[in-house]
């Protein structure tokens, strides 16, 4: 019957898959660049799921971002309402309006105010909104909710008509268009106006789970392009709404070789005498009060003393708690915090939903740009979700960090004390190196031992270190192999000693020895000598005896000799009588 | 509003967006009513919003034709052609609802 508006031609044709960005941090990852340009998308949810932030986030951020003008037609709160319902979030609704960046038409309806007689259209409404549009050239529109047409008038017959044409009009107009809508039951929108806006559907949830509030966006439909169909956490807050598109469903990241020191150089040591590699996830597991803490500050306190920044996520102590305790084993961890290269966040798991978490967590790495994160303990992450839930949420979580290159710890609690045993939240087989802190009870004392259950890609040590906490800081000390096995604490200080006194003796004895033999040595010498001089007066003696007999030869010849020269003077015969005489 | 209005009980205003049947038939119906329901105590003005189209915004304009009943206050809006005689003079409080 009566023409529309005059429209504005040089809008109407539009590529197939052309889109705009919304600027909603996520939104544009998960529809692969944002909404369809030109065309209408529906938004449709329960009362307080965000339906009105999002229309309104997608035309600040088209204004102030991609310079886009956009006109916000409100049906539900009046425009001074709006300007400070999102003034919390940085919004300045005022002066865009000033700035002619964009426009805000708050269309009332009362139904007491108002009587229907005859036949009418929308006309009006169409000339609001056109005159809006061209008043800022606007490129972007959001209509919010416009089911409140609906309840402002009686004649639905019409109603259906003109929203038909509404839709329709804003195609050709060519301004890309989000429409709010209440969920109906069984249906979408409680006036199935999914029926009209065929391009794009995106549903958002509010759900309450164990008293844990998370709301959900998902893209119920968006034709001509892929898009991720899962429901994806998103988040409210003072930087207006995240969209967590973390889950990646590829695995082709980019790795590096580089290595981080754990801060403790014995454990580098154990670790192919490097440390872990940079963007790698570390768990680290244990029983209570076994120095996981101790361990994830110190990894903290290496990664800021190399001058890189570190975000500590706390669920279990407060950062005070955590500063406080650390100055116990020498680690000054206030330096940081107050150079900023050090941030903690802390936050009772039961704050909010694991998605929440998830989504804060990816804002704040993402804000900071840490080259390492701590979260400690992920154990109590458990109390707001199943196991699986964790551990979806923990992928997802790895895989981001994986993608930026961050290098995670996650300390968890294990309530067992099996040496094979799994972490309660199955993330052991997602991360890349584990390290397990246990007691060793022996000899009425308790001990920590430590060992890494598995690094990937590296040699690493197979030994179990006893892991020593002093107030000089952390340590990892060789156990003692003894014939009774392994030893740690003070059997192992005792059998260090046991070992120390018998060196000693050994050295005792030794010398002992030597000296014997030298004093053997002494009396064997002693002894020959005095052979020696004994046999030498025998010697002597023999030679004495042999020499008198040689005198008493000499002297019997010459005698003899005499004798008979003296016979041989008279007779021969008186020879042999003085021969006889003589005997 | 000009000053001879001040004498005037009703100031009526019809908002329509081109002479389409559905203007017509509200604008005739409406001063045949005010003729006689409202002889010499009524001032109508006529806003075409494709002439004037920053004016819709104002009396919270979304359906044509709309007839505002600007005075006596409060604020009557009645949409539509108008066809039904007893609806519009009970919407502009010209006779009492039965």
């Amino acid at each position: 019957m009566s023409k529309a508006p005059k429209k504005d031609k040089a809008h109407v044709q539009h590529p197939a898959l052309a889109k705009t960005p919304t600027g909603i941090t996520g939104l544009d990852e998960i529809t692969g660049g944002g909404l369809p340009l030109g065309r209408p998308t529906l938004v449709c949810g329960d009362a307080g799921c965000g339906k009105t932030l999002m229309s309104i986030e997608f035309i600040v951020r088209g204004a102030t971002e991609f310079n886009e003008p956009g006109v916000f037609m409100a049906f539900e709160e009046k425009a001074d309402e709006l300007a400070s319902n999102v003034a919390s979030l940085g919004f300045d609704l005022d002066k865009l309006q000033a700035q002619k960046k964009i426009k805000i038409d708050h269309v009332h309806i009362d139904r007491t105010e108002i009587e229907e007689t005859g036949e009418y259209d929308l006309d009006g409404l169409f000339i609001r909104l056109n005159y809006a549009i061209d008043s800022i050239g606007a490129k972007r529109v959001a209509l919010d909710t416009l089911e409140n047409l609906f309840s402002g008038l009686n004649n639905q017959a019409v109603l259906r008509a003109e929203l038909r044409r509404l839709f329709h009009w804003l195609k050709e107009k060519g301004v890309t268009a989000i429409i709010t809508g209440e969920r109906g039951e069984g249906k979408l929108t409680r006036q199935g106006l999914e029926e009209y806006v065929s391009d794009c559907v995106i549903l958002l949830d509010h759900r309450v789970i164990n008293q844990i509030s998370t709301r959900r966006l998902r893209i119920v439909k968006y034709r001509g392009t892929v898009h991720g169909t899962n429901e994806y956490p998103f988040l409210i807050d003072e930087d207006g709404i995240s969209v967590l598109p973390v889950t990646s469903l590829k695995l082709e990241k980019a790795v590096s070789s580089d290595r981080v020191s754990s801060g403790i150089p014995a454990l580098d040591k154990m670790l192919d005498g490097r440390g872990f590699f940079k963007g790698s996830s570390v768990l680290v597991s244990g029983t209570a009060g076994t120095g996981k803490t101790s361990l994830a500050a110190y990894f903290a306190n290496e990664t800021c003393r190399q001058g890189k920044r570190c975000i500590y996520f706390a669920f279990e102590e407060s950062p005070r708690q955590i500063i406080r305790n650390m100055h116990s084993i020498g680690v000054d961890l206030q330096q940081y915090v107050d150079k900023d290269s050090l941030r903690f966040f802390a936050s009772r798991p039961t704050l909010y939903g694991l998605e929440m978490h998830l989504v804060t967590m990816y804002k704040m790495i993402k804000q900071f740009k840490p080259q390492s994160v701590i979260l400690d303990p992920i154990t109590n992450l458990i109390t707001v979700g199943s196991v699986g839930e964790v551990k979806a949420m923990l992928i997802r979580l790895i895989d981001f960090l994986q993608e930026e290159q961050i290098t995670v710890m996650f300390t968890a609690l294990s309530l067992n004390n099996v040496v094979s045993e799994q972490t309660d939240e199955g993330v052991s087989s997602l991360v890349d190196a584990w390290l397990l802190v246990r007691d060793i009870e022996n000899n009425g004392e308790r001990n920590r031992g430590m060992y890494i259950m598995k690094s990937r890609g590296m040699k690493h040590s197979n030994q179990v270190r006893e892991f020593v906490i002093t107030d000089k800081g952390l340590d990892l000390v060789e156990v003692y192999l003894g014939p009774e096995g392994v030893l740690t604490g003070s059997a192992r200080e005792a059998q260090i000693l046991h070992e120390q006194t018998g060196e000693v003796l050994r050295d005792y004895a030794a010398g002992r020895k030597d000296r014997e033999i030298i004093r053997k040595r002494k009396v064997l010498e002693a002894k020959i000598s005095s052979l020696q001089t004994e046999f030498e007066s025998v010697e002597e003696e023999l030679n004495k005896t042999y020499q008198e007999e040689e005198l008493v030869k000499q002297v019997a010849d010459k005698t003899r000799k005499e004798i008979t020269q003296l016979r041989r003077g008279s007779d021969g015969n008186d020879t042999v009588d003085n021969k006889k005489g003589k005997k | 509003m000009s000053p001879k209005s001040e004498a005037k009980k009703y100031e009526l205003r019809l908002y329509i967006a081109g002479k389409t049947a559905k203007s017509i038939t509200a604008l005739t119906n409406l001063k045949k009513y005010c003729e006689e329901h409202l002889k010499g105590q009524y001032v109508i003005e006529v806003i075409d919003l494709l002439v004037q189209p920053q004016l819709a915004e104002g009396d919270q304009i979304f359906a044509i034709p709309t007839l505002v009943r600007k005075v006596p206050e409060p604020i009557r809006k009645i949409i539509g052609d108008l066809s039904n005689e007893e609806k519009v003079l009970v919407g502009l409080n010209i006779r009492p609802a039965k």
